[in-house]
């Protein structure tokens, strides 16, 4: 599904992603760790497409169609979804009002008529219902006062109602408690299918003992240095980041 | 990858252009330029007016003449040449008509570029339109459902031959002649207007809407409403403008007056969309507006407005909350971009006790424009427990713009309570990124987070006029993005 090669990509010039290597299939939970400043949120925002982050060499496919110069909205419209890291607030606009927006925009883009009310409805009951949201909280306007929390699970509810091709979430168990923690991440289990993909970027192995990966990526000095299986995320946690830099110096 | 920084933004809002930009060549008969006595003494006799209107002008004319044009407002403009106005234009024939059919196939047509076929009015559900096309009113429909009600709502100028009485007794009650330097010029010049009675305990059943253009080029548009609320009745007035565009700048100084008597209500709602001048700040509209409205006992006025149009706005609907027990309430929406400047606000004066005002304003700013909130809250020393409660947003987009706030709060009495608040944001690149990651282009998304910041004010429109405002709102806004 994503195939990136050799990707060096550069913010305000600075050199960030070094030649990244990464391949995502269909059906598959990839993780990717690593220490502060690895360059985890560039790749994030690479992918999605954020401006600032300038590729300066390799590929980003999606499903064999290079989407490096792509606008942000178009690769969305093509199943990139981002859960941010710090989602920002609009006021006065609703997140039922900013969900059907996003809805809409995404089947005009694919030709398609507006949903028609009667279904965005029965569509947001269920998925609010999966990530155990309340009427009330979708009438609030986004991400305004909304506790950490909140916010990520609003993140992972509008992942629901897009469903994405491809989910990428930005350390979406920071400032989450526990039982947030729990929600989110049965809400992603339940959102995986044979058809989609997940890269969860994560500092901490906590948010994987729910949402188990099949592939975990070690991420420093904007490369990917070491890939294991679920256990390999045990071993960091355990070990910390530095036998890494140790094993690669030698 | 497409880039849109926020200078990109920027620069596509300066390039759009006015979309109501024609001007519809339908006869009309001007007055050479210039203002005197006799000018003011002609357009009297011009509308057969009785001896009392025409002193009331040469009155105000006489004040008008000693009067200095007021220089406080945070705007900065050539000021008008008022030797060089023509101060009368009627459409030639003015027309009694008994139908639509029989107005004017080019001035129809001008309403169908507008998108506000009279047809399509006159079958939509309670709209009742009087439009004023430079000064006279030339189609009136509804008149007989209101007729029935007792609810007089007709030109003013007619208003004065027919109702001499109560025009008599109510217009310069709330704007004196002599209240402004622009105010004065009005009540001296006005041509027409719109006249509105409602009879005591009288809801009215409808909407009640105006639609104003400029057509005639240099002809100042001096409009007058006087809208009365008698004892324990209730109107909602609607008032849209739109002006085609031109090269110099015209004047427009109108006054409005409301009076709502005991326990009465009026709510104004009004959509400004006069020519802003185009991207290097050429040409324009300058908007010197009066409105006012006086509150007796149990009374309540409610202004809503959403100004998008003009180069120079300078406007403070405001509310003499006279009545004890008397609320009023100020909405509004200011759009600027370009070279558009805004001085907008209220006023609430409280003189009764137990009275309330509420004020929310929104200010939007792009292009190189400049937005001004200026507001008086004034409470009197035998206002007993008055309250009143302002907000004042403003939303910057781009680096080149200004957002300014000047309140003014005056109390006298210890017993009120008086609250201000007022915040100042900016549509950021992190806003405009997670709309777009969510698959919603930068235009639309831009114009969902004007329309989420505008949201408590269009909320108080009534429901049609809501929808038109949003798309006045995303029109002057919008880019030609992509």
């Amino acid at each position: 599904m994503l195939k990136i090669e050799n990707l060096k990509a550069s913010v305000d010039n600075k050199s960030i992603l070094k030649g990244l290597n990464l391949e995502v299939n269909a059906g598959e939970v990839h993780a990717i760790m690593g220490p502060n400043g690895a360059g985890k949120s560039t790749l994030a925002n690479i992918i999605a497409g954020k401006e600032e982050y300038e590729v300066d060499h390799g590929t980003i496919e999606l499903n064999g169609e290079d989407i490096s110069e792509l606008a942000p909205e178009e690769r969305a419209h093509i199943g990139v979804f981002l859960s941010f890291q710090y989602p920002v607030e609009i006021p006065g606009v609703s997140v039922t009002n900013f969900i059907k927006t996003a809805i809409n925009e995404n089947r005009k883009a694919k030709g398609l008529e507006e949903m028609p009310a009667k279904n965005m409805l029965k569509m947001i009951r269920e998925k609010s219902e999966l990530l155990e949201i309340d009427r009330k909280f979708l009438s609030r306007s986004l991400n305004e006062g909304f506790s950490g929390g909140e916010k990520k699970r609003n993140e992972i509810f509008q992942m629901a109602m897009l469903e994405p091709k491809l989910a990428i979430l930005d350390e979406t168990d920071s400032g989450l408690d526990i039982d947030a923690l729990r929600i989110v991440a049965n809400g992603v289990n339940k959102l995986k299918s044979k058809d989609n993909a997940v890269i969860v970027i994560t500092h901490y192995q906590r948010l994987l003992d729910y949402i188990v990966p099949d592939f975990v990526h070690v991420l420093h000095d904007g490369k990917i240095v070491k890939t294991g299986d679920a256990s390999l995320a045990l071993e960091l946690e355990a070990k910390g980041y530095d036998w890494i830099k140790e094993e690669m110096i030698s | 990858m497409s880039k849109y920084t926020e200078d990109d933004l920027r620069e596509e809002l300066e390039t759009k252009e006015y979309e109501y930009g024609f001007y519809t060549d339908i006869e009309s008969e001007t007055f050479a330029k210039g203002l005197n006595e006799d000018v003011v003494r002609a357009i009297s006799k011009k509308k057969n007016e009785p001896k009392w209107m025409t002193d009331w002008r040469l009155e105000a004319f006489r004040v008008w003449s000693k009067m200095e044009e007021p220089e406080w407002a945070n705007v900065s403009y050539k000021k008008p040449e008022f030797q060089e106005i023509a101060y009368y234009s009627a459409p030639k024939q003015k027309p009694k008509l008994n139908s639509i059919d029989e107005v004017d196939p080019d001035l129809l047509a001008t309403f169908e570029k507008l998108g506000i076929s009279l047809e399509e009015q006159k079958r939509l559900a309670n709209v009742a339109v009087d439009i004023v096309i430079d000064s006279v009113s030339v189609a009136t429909t509804f008149k007989k459902t209101l007729g029935e009600k007792g609810i007089i709502f007709m030109p003013i100028s007619e208003a004065i031959q027919e109702h001499p009485e109560l025009v008599k007794k109510y217009l310069g009650t709330v704007v004196p002649t002599s209240d402004n330097f622009y105010a004065a010029l009005n009540s001296a010049v006005f041509s027409d207007g719109s006249f509105c009675y409602i009879p005591k305990g009288v809801r009215c059943p409808m909407e009640l809407s105006t639609y104003f253009r400029i057509n005639e080029g240099g002809t100042g548009q001096f409009e007058r409403t006087l809208v009365v609320a008698d004892k324990g009745s209730f109107v909602s007035y609607l008032e849209g403008c739109t002006a085609p565009s031109r090269d110099e700048n015209q004047l427009h100084a109108a006054v409005v007056e409301l009076i709502a008597l005991d326990d009465a209500e009026i709510k104004y709602s009004t959509v400004q969309n006069w020519y802003p001048g185009n991207s290097e700040g050429k040409g324009g509209v300058y908007n010197f507006v009066t409105k006012r409205g006086l509150c007796e006992t149990n009374a309540k006025i409610s202004w809503t407005q959403v100004e998008t149009g003009s180069a120079i706005t300078w406007k403070y609907p405001s509310c003499i909350l006279k009545g004890n027990n008397s609320v009023g309430e100020f909405y509004s929406i200011a759009v600027t971009n370009n070279y558009q400047q805004a001085d907008t606000g209220t006023k609430m004066i409280h003189l009764g006790k137990n009275t309330k005002s509420t004020i929310i304003s929104k200010g939007i700013s792009a292009g190189k424009s400049q937005n001004s909130y200026r507001g008086l809250v004034q409470i009197n020393s035998r206002a007993e427990n008055a309250r009143n409660f302002s907000q004042c947003d403003s939303l910057l987009m781009g680096n080149k713009c200004g957002a300014h706030t000047f309140p003014y709060i005056e109390v006298k009495n210890k017993t009120a309570q008086v609250e201000h608040e007022a915040t100042t944001s900016k549509i950021g690149e992190e806003q405009l990124f997670y709309c777009n990651q969510r698959g919603i282009d930068t235009e639309k998304a831009i114009a969902l987070i004007v329309n989420g910041f505008s949201k408590e004010v269009l909320n108080k429109l009534p429901m049609e006029f809501a929808v038109e405002a949003q798309k006045l709102l995303e029109i002057s806004l919008e880019g030609s993005v992509g």
